[in-house]
């Protein structure tokens, strides 16, 4: 079966993410396909390579990172939202004038708009979100 | 249709589990996630008996690994609640129609 997950909450705000996460996981291990993991809101904060959590915590962005790489996730942040929160590829730091370097968005995430959102509910057999 | 209907927060923080068990239709099911997990703890509290009242017609979950994490042992649920690990959040996803977070 196609699932798609949408992420309404960052990392370390409470739980959200951290289900999110795990329900991912559990559904890729029965077998099923993720369509999209879209990230909307306090939830485009999960996409940054700049978190420095402590080493014996668990890492909320780079397990979204190596869930994606192990398992070819298409995880989609929205643009609006993570303009807002300062979350950039290179592209949008070019636009903005920020500035070489400045890019931060975590591997395995894109920056796209809420078309993709409303593309996931469609394509997908089950929307499952989560949020605080 | 069949909706799977999560509830996030605990019972006695927030509404979100009334309005849940108001709009749920039979055939339904209602999973406990994060700190509404103790909302599922027995005892003669008014949401154990709203859960109890909401059984005939609708399922009711908990996730396993939220009630552990509270200190909650999985055999202090209300009579009927089924315990579910992360594996048997995805098949109550799959074995509905639709999903519903009530956030």
């Amino acid at each position: 079966m196609k699932f798609a997950v949408v992420v309404n909450e960052g990392p370390y705000t409470h739980q959200a993410s951290d289900t999110a996460y795990q329900f991912t996981k559990a559904a890729l291990e029965k077998g099923h396909e993720i369509y999209r993991v879209f990230f909307y809101h306090d939830g485009v904060n999960n996409a940054t390579r700049l978190t420095v959590p402590p080493q014996d915590e668990r890492n909320v962005q780079k397990n979204w990172s190596e869930l994606a790489e192990k398992n070819a996730l298409d995880m989609v942040v929205c643009i609006a939202a993570a303009q807002r929160r300062g979350i950039l590829d290179e592209g949008e730091a070019k636009r903005h004038g920020k500035g070489e370097g400045s890019a931060n968005i975590a591997p395995g995430f894109r920056i796209s708009g809420l078309g993709q959102l409303i593309e996931a509910g469609i394509q997908a057999d089950r929307l499952v979100v989560f949020g605080d | 249709m069949s909706t799977l209907h999560t509830v996030n927060k605990s019972p006695y923080e927030r509404g979100s589990l009334d309005s849940c068990l108001a709009h749920a239709l039979p055939g339904d099911a209602v999973l406990l996630i994060e700190d509404a997990v103790v909302g599922a703890r027995a005892g003669s509290t008014r949401v154990a008996e709203a859960l109890k009242a909401a059984m005939p017609g609708c399922t009711i979950h908990v996730l396993g690994p939220d009630l552990a994490a509270r200190g909650i042992p999985a055999d202090a649920v209300v009579e009927g609640v089924s315990v579910v690990d992360y594996g048997g959040f995805v098949d109550l996803a799959a074995t509905h129609d639709k999903s519903q977070a009530w956030l």
